[in-house]
């Protein structure tokens, strides 16, 4: 059996090299184990080996987040690793953030799988739950020999590719990541006996706890809107015809910017829906209908509205992520404020 | 009403001279199947295929699934509305050849259709990778416009669902199923003692490729209405091939909706299974309040203690699933509602579109957004191209070699909200 | 500016104008292109007006 390759991340004061006053310690590397690697170690066996041991002052990994994440990094992604350990943290904040950031990055750069340890109240749980299995541990340092064998199966079952059970039966903090798998019985045999336990009312899990969602504060109103400068937005896929950027009819990765200039009307010949969850043909008939431009030509030219913004940005918002649509909004925000947009109109279908 | 379900199990489907059942083989007279589904004028060709389960075999794009079924007895006849005259049906006795199964396919109409494949991991994402499917791949007259050519297609599939079916009308059944739903009064009565459960089937219904007919009524201009269930079963519901192909309620789903046999299965143990509610799911707010008023009005009308509330379709349609569960809630009836997911495709997205405090018992059907890799097959029956630009596809979907990598979306019935697969999602 | 307003009330919109129907926010095809197009500009004034107006929370602007 290959060996699974296996590195690392502690702090200054796991490492052995002192507490606060050592806490500006730079990033170093050291081959094998160090500290509580040994624990790991002990229960890998022949299974997994610590390849490397990579160290961190916790004041200096939070005073320096950009640098340190890339020099700890390219020290991990030299001993190409299977799984990435962090911590246990317990619940130091500043340990546990810097092992998130670990997490992170060695998540997102090099696609390897992280096992971490964190007390539930670590800001650092929060912050990064998404890009490791957090092992729940005790507040302290108490806790490392229960948290080092949960962790360690953890380590195992990634390096092997084998599904990972939920968080109640792995014990990791939920990463708040929805996971398809197959159950044993079908979804309306599920449905019906959840029906009986409501009725009777017997404790029952629902599958799906109701979703939250942002608030944000209203902006001010907008003084004399013949003096602004008025964008058109829209998540209804209004695009030019041909759907230039073929923004996906679900589910959108991206979103489109296209001029204005020289439009005074959509119609079928310049433009179309690349929305596939709604009747398309009333849109292709007549996009203005989604998206109103030849009202707001009309009105910058009688001086109704200061000027209308000179591009539209479209997205198709059916089966599109709340995550993806952030991502549009804060760019498409960006941009809008750089070109001195006053306020903008969204259309959804 | 009292419906006997006579089941023909189908072991296999072969091309023969004759259309005809023998010995659980289904012989299928191709020519004469073909020009019964071609006998419209805007039909300008058929071509038959089948396809069965192990096979090296893709079917793109997917517009509807239809089960092959035929009254022996009682009232009326199958797809009343369609096929046969708007009688009541969902009493007496009906046949049904299953484990066989009309795959419609053909030029695409819009986003909304779908991919089955017979072999491999997209398999195990659809019910009708286990069905031996005869595929019909109908192609319309040029210059039809899109609503015509879903309607045309649509029909095409119901007629050879009704032809096949046909050749189950003086076989012996293999099974049979007795299921009743009395009228309400007495079946209250019935079982006094066992809390009363209603079902409110919730139908897509939003237009092209979006929409939901019942006894041939476009079912967006229904108001919620009181059904017994066996009357789906003749398929007095019937789909217009709406939404993303995980979630599309096809066909075949309506006429073996596994919540109600389900419901019959707990009927008299349990709970009084005393009937249904179907209900739409319109464009405009005003039709969602109204539709989800009259529905809550009507479960507490026939005195439900507990309802299931399937949806179909996801997005806006979320929004109709929390105002049917508020609003029944709220009549202090309890509510189980089943749904897919679209977490995107980390699954780190909130799932649904709406919220509610009351919906505290929800099944979950699966993340439509995970991405799956189909292999490719060595005989693909259809348009492997759209693979790009059906929903759940994007750019780039269909690999050189053949290959498919999309969303689960993409797979029919993969997302089944009536429950049909075990496929959920849980934290991670 | 969107049909179905309790979806954007629950994911937290501030400034509501409700719209015609989720294929046509600003269209409604049963009408003359001539009416369609009064009732698409009515609405962009009542956008107009919503962006004008100081909200201290969710506000659907109905009237």
């Amino acid at each position: 059996m290959v060996t699974i390759k296996v590195v690392h991340y502690i702090n200054q004061f796991y490492a052995g090299i002192g507490g606060e006053e050592k806490a500006d310690h730079r990033p170093e590397v050291r081959e094998g184990v160090v500290g509580p690697g040994m624990a790991f170690q002990k229960t890998f066996g022949e299974e997994a080996e610590i390849k490397a041991t990579v160290i961190c002052g916790d004041t200096y990994f939070n005073e320096n987040l950009e640098t340190a994440t890339s020099e700890v990094i390219a020290m991990i992604e030299k001993y190409s690793p299977d799984v990435v350990i962090c911590g246990p943290a317990f619940n130091a904040g500043r340990y546990g953030v810097a092992s998130g950031a670990v997490a992170k990055a060695v998540h997102e750069k090099l696609g390897v799988p992280v096992v971490s340890g964190m007390y539930p109240e670590n800001p650092g749980v929060d912050i990064y739950k998404k890009y490791a299995y957090i092992i729940e541990t005790a507040n302290s340092a108490v806790g490392m020999r229960k948290a080092v064998q949960p962790m360690a199966k953890l380590v195992i079952k990634l390096a092997r590719g084998e599904q990972v059970g939920s968080p109640e039966d792995e014990g990791y903090i939920s990463r708040g990541i929805r996971q398809n798998y197959f159950a044993a019985e079908r979804g309306s045999k599920r449905a019906v006996n959840m029906l009986i336990n409501k009725l009777k009312d017997v404790d029952y899990t629902t599958e799906y706890p109701m979703p939250v969602f942002d608030r944000v504060s209203p902006s001010a109103a907008i003084k004399d809107i013949t003096k602004a400068k008025v964008a058109v937005l829209s998540s209804g896929g209004p695009v030019p015809k041909g759907n230039p950027d073929h923004i996906e009819s679900s589910s959108a990765s991206k979103y489109g910017k296209y001029s204005l200039q020289g439009i005074d009307d959509l119609n079928p010949e310049n433009s179309e829906t690349a929305h596939g969850g709604y009747d398309p043909v009333y849109a292709n008939e007549d996009l203005d209908r989604v998206l109103p431009v030849d009202v707001l030509k009309e009105m910058e030219k009688a001086g109704e509205i200061g000027s209308l913004y000179e591009y539209w940005y479209a997205t198709v918002g059916n089966g599109t992520s709340v995550a993806n649509a952030k991502k549009f909004a804060a760019e498409i925000a960006g941009e809008l404020k750089s070109s001195g947009v006053d306020a903008v109109i969204l259309t959804s279908t | 009403m009292r419906l006997e379900v006579g089941n023909i199990m189908i072991k296999d489907v072969q091309f023969g001279a004759k259309t005809e059942v023998n010995n659980g083989i289904l012989f299928v007279n191709k020519e004469e199947l073909a020009q019964i589904t071609g006998d419209d004028d805007h039909i300008s060709s058929v071509e038959v295929f089948l396809a069965k389960p192990g096979e090296q075999t893709r079917i793109i794009p997917v517009k509807d699934v239809i089960e092959p079924r035929v009254k022996v007895s009682g009232n009326g006849g199958v797809f009343p509305g369609f096929i046969s005259n708007v009688d009541m049906v969902g009493e007496g006795r009906t046949n049904v050849l299953k484990g066989a199964a009309v795959v419609t396919t053909g030029r695409i109409v819009g986003f909304q259709e779908g991919i089955i494949d017979m072999s491999g991991p997209g398999a195990e994402y659809t019910p009708f990778s286990k069905t031996m499917n005869v595929v019909v791949k109908v192609d319309p007259i040029e210059g039809l416009h899109q609503h015509e050519h879903e309607r045309v297609v649509r029909l095409a599939g119901f007629r050879a669902a009704e032809y096949l079916g046909q050749a189950g009308k003086n076989i012996e059944a293999d099974s049979v199923q007795v299921f009743e739903t009395k009228p309400l009064l007495e079946q209250v009565n019935e079982y006094p003692n066992l809390p009363k459960v209603a079902y409110v089937y919730m139908l897509i219904t939003q237009g092209l490729l979006h929409d939901t007919f019942v006894y041939g009524v476009d079912a967006k201009h229904i108001l919620p209405t009181i059904i017994y269930p066996t009357e789906m079963m003749d398929g007095a519901v019937v789909s217009g091939n709406c939404v993303s192909a995980c979630d599309k309620n096809t066909t075949y789903s309506h006429q073996n909706n596994p919540i109600i046999h389900d419901l019959y299965a707990g009927h008299g143990k349990d709970f009084n299974f005393i009937g249904c509610v179907i209900t739409n799911e319109n464009v405009t707010l005003s039709d969602k309040e109204r539709s989800s008023n009259m529905t809550a009005k009507l479960v507490e009308f026939m005195g439900a203690d507990g309802v299931i509330i399937s949806e179909e379709g996801f997005g806006n349609p979320d929004a109709d699933l929390v105002m049917n569960c508020s609003k029944i809630e709220k009549k202090g009836i309890k509510t189980v509602l089943v749904t897919s997911e679209y977490a995107g495709r980390d699954g780190a997205s909130q799932s649904l579109a709406d919220s509610s405090e009351y919906g505290d018992a929800v099944i979950s059907v699966g993340n439509a957004n995970e991405i799956i890799t189909l292999p490719p097959m060595k005989t693909v029956i259809g348009y492997p191209e759209v693979a790009d630009i059906i929903a759940g596809g994007f750019d780039g979907s269909l690999g050189e070699d053949g290959s498919i990598t999309a969303e689960l979306q993409v797979i029919i019935g993969a997302t089944n909200e009536l429950g049909f697969g075990c496929l959920t999602a849980r934290e991670s | 500016m969107c049909t179905i307003v309790p979806i954007s009330l629950t994911v937290g919109a501030n400034r509501i104008v409700p719209a015609v129907a989720i294929p046509h926010p600003l269209g409604d095809p049963s009408l003359s292109r001539e009416e369609e197009k009064k009732m698409r500009r009515k609405l962009v004034e009542k956008a107009l007006n919503a962006l004008q107006t100081e909200v201290d929370g969710q506000t659907v602007f109905d009237k």
